[in-house]
């Protein structure tokens, strides 16, 4: 190997260890998301078709009675998921930023939710929820005969039994962005105005919290992300049921993609999952790298 | 973590009172957070009869392990019987050489990108990127297909793969945020005194970024562990990693339902994600402040 070719060499290493990683992405990224966007402009079913079929499966998609259901679910969890842990944990890291001396210990209860499966979460709440052994029963237990809770159950309440594991998992998450969020506010700003007089709610409403946007706009995109991209939790919960009360986004399209091998609709699904993450993502992406 | 100057300071009655009720509240959130973990623990340890007397915050009359036991080697998942010891190991195996492979190239990419900046390295990086935000329901279909062609559909080195290849994303974002921060002078010095790309990466680079290497082994570890998606859409069967099989033995529908076998099953399931987060706190928390990008 002549010196001179081992040097132009090594100058292109970079790009020879980048270029396969790089190609990786491009094929299992973007090659496989094209794939799925044409396939949903075909007929296929139970195999690939790759005849263009127009927006049929769309159509399809929504003229079908459990996608509404799915979307709607998704916008009640959503909602409900997002602004629970907004204010769950911006109320636990304002009051975690007290000068708490067992700080420590305390927020390692608060997070460890974070470190389960959302199966395992699934899992304990279906128990703790159960109609017949749960809450309801230690209720009844308590004296209050006519107690009942039987949401896991109830097709018009599953989807909030759905929303009380999925907070308690994530609370916490919030709380720890919003605390690292908290610690970054200059200290000197806050002495200055607790000398002007201001009070601790003064202080947290006008200047704390304004500050405090950019985590905000953070943890709401974080958040959302999740709640779209929900899937074991309802698996593990409710499977989606009763019926498909509690079906998602997530769940038809697996429902349609391994079990009923629907596959142009189960693609058309995902398509729409696609288009509201980047509808969020994107924009969020945008600002922070340009911010940097 | 530095910390900040508290803005209720104790002052007199009022301020005591706030006190308080600030530890009040502080309380009752750790028992709000706890008692899952709680009734978790305490149905694993009884028996099926004191179960169903519909004690559910009642700590266990007799100790009994016998759910642990049947969870771990005699439990139902799906049609087999043995416990969910064998899909334990599924998922150790999956997860190793995942976590090692997918760390080891986020950080030869990170430092590439960052240390040996070429043109186009940010456009790279942004198309990169992207891949650590899509639902991963739009690959789910042709990444079946394509394992089906490698012949790795429903094997545990498939599942290694599809890890891999979408955890790469967020390492190679974690190194570059860590790169970015480090000085490029070391580098530069290497590279005039002859050091060329991989003996500035392994002699220099590597050593340097044990924290980076932490936290993204710790992250990776965790989300990988608890992966369903994955595991239920990739594998069959014997091939399923364990919470794949902790919702089988969960949600079958024949028989008794033995909640103490449940619930021992989940705790098996969150051990080693739970084991990491007790002993590395400080990592794991990093990792999510890190990943709060990804999300």
């Amino acid at each position: 190997m002549s010196s001179r070719f081992g040097r132009a060499l090594e100058r292109r290493l970079p790009l020879i260890v980048v270029s396969p990683l790089f190609a990786a992405s491009l094929v299992f990224v973007y090659g496989f998301i094209l794939w799925t966007v044409w396939i949903s402009f075909t007929r296929s079913r139970v195999l690939p078709n790759y005849e263009f079929a127009g927006l049929l499966q769309y159509e399809r998609l929504w003229s079908t009675p459990r996608w509404h259901v799915a979307l709607s679910n998704l916008v009640i969890f959503w909602v409900l998921f997002v602004v629970l842990c907004l204010a769950i944990g911006m109320l636990l890291a304002i009051l975690l930023d007290q000068r708490i001396r067992i700080e420590g210990v305390i927020r390692t209860i608060y997070l460890y939710p974070m470190a389960l499966s959302f199966v395992v979460t699934g899992t304990v709440w279906k128990w703790i929820m159960n109609p017949g052994l749960g809450v309801e029963r230690l209720m009844q237990q308590a004296g209050f005969d006519s107690f009942r809770f039987d949401w896991l159950v109830n097709p018009d309440y599953a989807i909030y039994a759905v929303v009380i594991a999925g907070v308690w998992q994530s609370s916490g998450y919030a709380m720890a962005l919003f605390l690292a969020g908290l610690r970054s506010v200059d200290d000197e700003l806050l002495k200055a105005a607790a000398i002007d007089g201001a009070g601790p709610l003064r202080i947290y409403a006008r200047i704390v919290l304004p500050m405090m946007r950019p985590v905000l706009m953070s943890v709401v995109i974080i958040l959302s992300h999740l709640a779209i991209k929900s899937f074991d939790l309802v698996v593990a919960l409710t499977g989606g049921g009763p019926g498909y009360a509690t079906d998602m986004p997530a769940t038809f399209m697996y429902a349609f993609a391994f079990q009923r091998s629907e596959l142009g609709l189960a693609a058309a699904s995902a398509v729409m999952m696609l288009m509201t993450v980047i509808a969020i993502i994107v924009p969020y992406l945008y600002s922070e790298l340009r911010r940097r | 973590m530095k910390q900040a100057s508290g803005i209720v300071r104790p002052k007199g009655w009022r301020q005591n009172v706030q006190r308080v009720l600030l530890f009040v509240v502080l309380g009752l959130f750790c028992i709000y957070y706890l008692v899952p973990l709680f009734v978790m623990v305490s149905t694993s340890l009884k028996s099926l009869a004191e179960i169903r007397e519909g004690t559910l915050l009642a700590p266990p009359r007799a100790i009994s392990t016998d759910a642990w036991a049947k969870a771990w080697n005699s439990a139902c998942v799906g049609v087999r019987c043995n416990g969910l010891a064998p899909y334990f190991a599924n998922s150790v195996f999956m997860v190793v050489p995942a976590v090692l492979i997918s760390t080891f190239l986020g950080a030869l990419n990170g430092y590439a990108l960052t240390k040996w900046r070429f043109r186009g390295a940010d456009t790279i990086f942004a198309l990169m990127l992207f891949g650590a935000f899509i639902p991963f329901q739009v690959i789910l279909l042709p990444m079946a297909r394509t394992l089906g062609e490698l012949g790795l559909a429903g094997t545990i080195p498939g599942l290694v793969f599809v890890h891999t290849v979408y955890g790469l994303a967020f390492t190679t974002l974690f190194f570059r945020n860590f790169f970015i921060g480090v000085s490029s002078g070391i580098v530069q010095a290497a590279q005039i005194d002859g050091a060329g790309f991989f003996g500035i990466f392994f002699r220099i680079v590597l050593p340097m970024s044990i924290p980076a290497i932490v936290v993204t082994v710790i992250w990776q570890f965790t989300q990988i562990w608890n992966d369903f998606l994955f595991g239920i859409a990739f594998t069959v069967g014997e091939s399923n990693p364990v919470t794949v099989a902790l919702n089988n033995v969960v949600n079958t529908s024949t028989g008794v339902k033995e909640y103490n076998v449940d619930m021992a099953a989940a705790i098996i399931a969150a051990l080693p994600t739970l084991a990491v987060y007790v002993v590395a706190g400080a990592w794991f928390v990093r990792g999510l402040a890190a990943g709060a990008v990804k999300g």
